[in-house]
């Protein structure tokens, strides 16, 4: 202990017995503490599907390692990023929701319907969508707060309820199964350049990348420096306890349950915009990659632990995994099995971190 | 300490009852609790403690009697006027979360911050200082603010629970069952910070069933039985002896002891029903 406090020590306590420290905790060192940080482990993960994509790279000229590969796979990474960080901090708050993949789709379809339907400004619909997203996380939230149920029942009938309505509304109002968005409505161009468009031309990498690295950051000041970040914590660690001290357990849950939604809204608008339209099928599936970037990213699933950063290392292996293996020429196909391994890999490391962080001495 | 103080008792509450429907929780209960004395309650399972304590931390109403707090009768709208009135509860369970760290326990729900608006931050240094101190006045040294309390031993997070609650400015501090899930040196060290919250002058509430544990510490001894006052003693008035014998029910427990020495085949259960024999007297 004595190695990483800096902080002078308090004038000396009184020692009784059995006050003093105890002394199998006195060895801890440097590299110890390092390891206790959550998103260490996807920090080396990260390194090393980094370096193994790199090396079995197939395309001329080794395109992985270069500024073109690097605008691939964060454009890859980055909505996956976006997701993952909401995500992550809803599972430290103890909870799931399995209906963040298909929000995305919801929401892109409302933002096409009410642009082509509607001829509402890009604009007003992005704020109409937002407000939507934010009613459909409270709505998941208050079920899951006043039922008691597991999340992950209730977002999983949010889930269907919303996989279903795409396609029906979808098909009962165009026919087909997309909304085609032209660049003529207005308020599309701006909308476009905020949302959908590039940055750093030539390499021209996705305005999505920003919008991730920012949100990365905030979430990470926001879950370690402010109130709300320490109720996060105390009421997916033990709502119990939290409620206990005067923590409002239900608004917290809430909160994270809006913000995740509104996050898929975030994705779901820049999907409408990059593509000038939407798919029904959109976003479905997609909510168990975001579970596996922020339990790779050191996430307990039981809730208490994790962190932001670590979320969007997950993300990031995600990215690498899915432009490598096509830069490796292997056959897409195996793209899920090795993120079903290394998922399988983040959770023993997880599982043993949470034994020694919450081991009690009895 | 074994005289009864002068003065007006910190809480105190006169022929309380509760009722919940038909069923009768509390009958006629009185008790005081003054500053700088540990007043323990004693009682079986379903003895009413847990009523009781409810009732002091504002969660419950009594139907009946009076509940005093300096001499001027209150009623709790719920936990939040019981905290403002000085009566904090450390819950045995709920005493902190395990995965983080001890400054963030200690100021959890109440943290401290610097900076206005969205720049609303953590004052951990604040924090950390404090937990410190606080932790050090309860003669534990923490090296490491950063440390998770999950790691603490269970005494030691029952003692960040009691020093949060005394920073917080907790007149009267209720112990429910601190000692009931620790071993023998554990629970040594919690009654350590029995008497040292005592010794600053709170007014301590020890519920436990266990009166091994709670005649070293007590001033005072409440018994329950069954939602009704069974006695009230200073310690001067009464013995552990006494106290075990009366807890266990004397007549009861020798009957229970016959009974399983008929029932005895093998020879562990004949060691319990002689252990409760030698209980009973």
């Amino acid at each position: 202990m004595s190695v990483a406090s800096t902080q002078p020590r308090p004038s000396p306590a009184p020692q009784q017995a059995g006050a003093g420290r105890d002394e199998r905790l006195a060895g801890i060192s440097v590299v110890t503490r390092l390891l206790q940080r959550p998103e260490l482990g996807a920090l080396i993960g990260a390194l090393a599907v980094y370096l193994l994509f790199a090396t079995v790279d197939a395309t001329p000229g080794h395109l992985f390692t270069s500024i073109a590969g690097m605008q691939n796979w964060t454009d890859a990474a980055s909505t996956y990023g976006i997701m993952a960080v909401a995500v992550a901090l809803l599972m430290i708050g103890g909870e799931f929701d399995l209906s963040a993949g298909v929000m995305t789709g919801t929401s892109g379809l409302l933002l096409g319907m009410l642009i082509t339907r509607q001829q509402v400004n890009v604009w007003v619909g992005i704020v109409i969508v937002l407000i939507f997203a934010g009613i459909i996380g409270a709505a998941n939230g208050l079920l899951v707060v006043r039922t008691k149920l597991p999340s992950f029942i209730i977002t999983l009938a949010t889930f269907f309820v919303l996989r279903g309505v795409d396609v029906g509304v979808t098909r009962l109002l165009t026919n087909t199964v997309r909304f085609d968005i032209s660049d003529q409505s207005p308020g599309f161009a701006s909308a476009q350049s905020i949302f959908g468009s590039t940055f750093l031309a030539p390499y021209n990498f996705q305005d999505a990348v920003l919008w991730w690295i920012a949100i990365t950051v905030i979430a990470t000041l926001v879950l370690t420096q402010t109130t709300f970040g320490n109720w996060i914590f105390a009421v997916g660690g033990d709502a119990n306890a939290a409620r206990a001290v005067g923590v409002p357990v239900g608004r917290t849950k809430v909160i994270l349950f809006m913000y995740t939604a509104m996050s898929a809204a975030v994705v779901g608008i820049m999907v409408a915009l990059r593509f000038k339209g939407i798919q029904s099928g959109q976003g479905v599936g997609l909510e168990f990659f975001y579970i596996i970037a922020a339990v790779v990213g050191g996430c307990l699933l039981t809730g208490g632990y994790g962190s932001a950063i670590g979320a969007s290392l997950g993300a990031l292996i995600i990215g690498f995994a899915q432009i490598g293996i096509i830069f490796a020429n292997w056959d897409s196909n195996w793209y899920y099995t090795f993120l079903g391994v290394i998922l399988f890999v983040a959770v023993g490391v997880n599982t043993v971190v949470r034994r020694r962080a919450a081991s009690a001495r009895r | 300490m074994s005289e009864p103080k002068n003065g007006v008792p910190l809480l105190e509450v006169r022929h309380v009852s509760k009722y919940f429907g038909s069923v009768i929780a509390l009958r006629d209960i009185s008790m005081q609790v003054h500053a700088g004395e540990v007043t323990c309650v004693l009682g079986d399972n379903g003895a009413g403690k847990s009523t009781l304590i409810k009732i002091l931390s504002g969660v419950h109403t009594h139907d009946e009697g009076e509940f005093l707090i300096d001499g001027k009768e209150v009623h709790f709208g719920g936990p939040r006027d019981a905290r403002a009135a000085g009566i904090s509860v450390v819950f045995q369970d709920l005493a902190t979360v395990p995965l983080m760290s001890i400054w963030r326990n200690f100021f959890l729900g109440s943290e401290p911050t610097i900076g206005v608006g969205p720049a609303r931050v953590l004052d951990s240094g604040f924090a950390k200082r404090v937990m410190r101190e606080e932790m050090g006045k309860m003669g534990i040294d923490v090296r490491d603010p950063n440390q998770v309390v999950g790691t603490l031993s269970g005494g030691e997070r029952q003692a960040v629970a009691i020093a949060r609650a005394v920073y917080f400015g907790a007149k009267v501090l209720i112990l429910d069952e601190p000692t009931s899930a620790l071993g023998v040196r554990q629970s040594g060290i919690v009654l350590k910070y029995v008497v040292q919250a005592r010794e600053r002058g709170l007014g301590v509430i020890f519920i436990t069933h266990n009166p091994h544990h709670a005649f070293p510490v007590g001033d005072r001894f409440v018994l329950l039985n069954r939602g009704r006052l069974m006695g009230s003693y200073a310690k001067n008035e009464t013995s552990l002896d006494e106290l075990t014998k009366m807890m266990a029910g004397g007549e009861e427990l020798e009957r229970l002891s016959m009974e399983l020495e008929k029932l005895a085949a093998d020879p562990g259960l004949k060691q319990v029903a002689r252990e409760l024999r030698e209980e009973a007297g």
